[in-house]
């Protein structure tokens, strides 16, 4: 009992952080049709931009997220102004590989800045443990689950209720009327990528905390892919349904199997899903028949 | 493309000709004989460079036929590579198999897991395609790592060392002649690929998969043969730097691999078997030669040493990123614009 809370908590904390990567992941993809690789390297920028601001010059942890946020936006916007506007209408292999090219540079980058050895992250959630029902159960995964929560449910009522949310959806939903509508598309494509952005600073920032900062931050990146096909390419309620389900099912697979089985068992789900039902679980049906 | 003025096809052979001009097989010629006199020439560090270019042209080609001439894209290149790899070094050290029938069984093992994992193909397409062989690449490697019986998992797979008519193939130079005889024996092989019914199934379903089925080409059963065919020449590749290289890891596989493959066909050119060739030779010349100019200024500025994998790794993307955006259709587009241009000169067209 104690240790199936402990996998449901460590399952749940991990799934946050691929919701809040497959969030921004969906954002794009809705958007803008493009499938970006490089969202862990989203992940990773946001992580090491939060350690270099604390860590290294020293300043509040609030600053270290700001300067985090401004980063990733102006990244977030640059990468779609720069890269991917000149490849609209090219073929899908072209628009997967200007992403991977964007991660391996992206990872270069970083690497050239701060080397690859592992460093400590400095805490500013809590740390500590709790007993949950016989548990013993991380604070600091608890806040995880949280914040990721508490993101996922301000991105919501952002597409709800906010106007620019309403024009994103518009874009998503159809192009053409949008742009009769008088929205500006290339603007909802630049916000697009600035809040899978800022998305990424936020998990980044989680997972940084837990594991500490290093390149193996991207390995979310893939993980993200088995999360979105799960819970449906274009949808944002999926892609948090599907981070959960992901989260827990690799690390009950870790704890009750073991034998490395974790690192494969997403991809095994992933080609279940697409063997059974390609657009997932609320993705919208496209139906071909070639 | 501007056709040479001057050359007339009056039989279906000249039609169906590989090259139909002096100047091409002038070319031709050169290149043979580049090929014929490198090695003699070359330092042993670049001896090895020219045999890693060798094996990745097999492996680019293969990938260029599902990717470049089929339209299905395939992010699983490093898995069938292993398999090819652990098929050809398993064959040949556990059972005794001579290397060349050991590769031989490597190709068809192959071809068979490649049509295996591209089954998704039938029903998925552009980006899900995509992704299915993302989780394949994983799956296989997944294998590879645990089947601890079989591959030796994460330790190394020593192959036995490989002989020709009793005489042992070792060294760079060696096999610098065993690996440029199956780059050629490839080459051509793919290259009369697309002069048959075959090959132009796979581009028709590329062009238009709906219009394929109209005219007649069952797009199923092409697509899981592109696979095949593309897996066989994978095999080939794979195998063959089993018994180069005598030592088979897990590590020379991964999904890096995948996307290296992917960057040569796309610097190359998609669509484009030359193309595969000289995508493979640039992005195997590229992290090489920053090497060496990394080793020659390492004296002058020290910090350099220590960044050269990052420079490697940065190039690589900026290489990737820059062909896409200002020409999508790779070196083989470059060098087709160098000749029209002198085949022209002095008018533009």
């Amino acid at each position: 009992m104690d240790q199936f809370v402990q996998l449901t908590v460590t399952g749940l904390a991990n799934g946050a952080i691929l919701a809040l990567a497959a969030l921004g992941f969906v954002l794009i993809y809705k958007a803008s049709g493009v499938i970006n690789f490089a969202q862990g390297e989203f992940l990773l920028i946001g992580a090491y931009v939060i350690y270099a601001v604390i860590a290294q010059v020293g300043l509040h942890y609030s600053a270290g997220i700001a300067a985090a946020v401004v980063v990733a936006i102006a990244l977030g916007v640059a990468v779609e102004r720069l890269i991917l506007r000149p490849l609209v209408g090219q073929p899908t292999i072209s628009v997967i590989m200007v992403t991977i090219g964007l991660a391996q540079l992206l990872r270069s980058v970083i690497q050239i800045f701060f080397g690859t050895n592992p460093r400590s992250f400095p805490e500013f959630i809590p740390g500590g443990t709790l007993d949950v029902a016989g548990a013993t159960v991380p604070v600091d995964r608890l806040w995880g689950i949280g914040l990721a929560a508490l993101t996922l449910a301000a991105f919501t009522v952002f597409f709800q209720r906010s106007r620019d949310g309403i024009a994103m959806r518009a874009v998503a939903d159809d192009q053409q009327a949008a742009l009769t509508m008088g929205i500006s598309v290339r603007r909802v494509f630049a916000l697009s990528w600035a809040l899978a952005g800022i998305s990424a600073v936020i998990g980044g920032m989680l997972v940084a905390n837990i594991t500490g900062v290093s390149g193996a931050i991207t390995g979310f990146g893939l993980t993200v892919f088995p999360v979105v096909i799960l819970g449906g390419l274009d949808s944002i309620a999926g892609a948090m349904i599907g981070g959960a389900v992901i989260g827990l099912l690799t690390t009950y697979t870790g704890g009750y199997i073991g034998g490395g089985l974790q690192t494969v068992v997403p991809y095994l789900a992933l080609v279940l899903i697409l063997l059974v039902r390609p657009y997932g679980l609320f993705g919208q049906v496209r139906i071909e028949r070639v | 493309m501007a056709a040479a003025t001057g050359v007339y096809h009056t039989t279906y052979q000249a039609d169906l000709a590989l090259r139909h001009t002096r100047v091409e097989w002038a070319r031709l010629a050169l290149a043979a004989g580049v090929a014929l006199t490198l090695p003699f020439l070359a330092t042993p560090f670049w001896l090895t460079v020219l045999n890693q270019i060798g094996i990745a042209a097999i492996g680019a080609i293969g990938l260029n036929i599902l990717v470049g001439f089929t339209g299905q894209i395939s992010l699983g290149q490093g898995g069938f590579l292993a398999v090819g790899a652990y098929t050809s070094g398993l064959l040949a050290t556990n059972l005794g198999l001579p290397f060349p029938l050991a590769m031989a069984v490597a190709v068809v093992v192959t071809a068979a897991v490649g049509t295996l994992f591209g089954l998704p193909a039938l029903r998925l397409k552009g980006l899900y395609l995509a992704i299915a062989t993302l989780a394949s690449q994983e799956l296989i490697i997944f294998v590879v790592r645990n089947w601890d019986a079989v591959t030796g998992g994460t330790g190394a797979l020593v192959v036995a060392p490989a002989s020709l008519f009793g005489v042992d193939v070792r060294g760079d130079f060696a096999w610098y002649w065993v690996i440029l005889f199956f780059a050629v024996v490839a080459t051509l092989a793919a290259t009369n690929l697309f002069r048959t019914g075959l090959g132009r199934a796979f581009v028709a379903i590329r062009d238009q998969d709906i219009a394929a089925e109209v005219i007649g080409v069952d797009p199923l059963r092409y697509k899981l043969l592109a696979f095949a065919v593309s897996s066989g020449f994978v095999g080939l590749s794979g195998a063959l730097t089993a018994h180069y290289r005598s030592i088979v890891t897990w590590e020379r596989f991964t999904l890096e691999v995948s996307i290296l493959f992917l960057a040569m066909i796309i610097v190359g050119g998609l669509g484009s078997v030359s193309g595969s060739i000289y995508g493979a030779i640039f992005m195997i010349v590229l992290p090489a030669a920053i090497q060496q100019l990394g080793t020659a200024l390492r004296s002058q500025v020290p910090v350099i040493a220590g960044q050269l994998p990052a420079v490697q790794q940065g190039a690589f993307g900026l290489v990737i990123i820059l062909f896409l955006i200002f020409e999508p259709r790779g070196l083989a587009r470059i060098w087709q614009r160098c000749k029209d241009y002198f085949r022209l000169w002095p008018f533009r067209y």
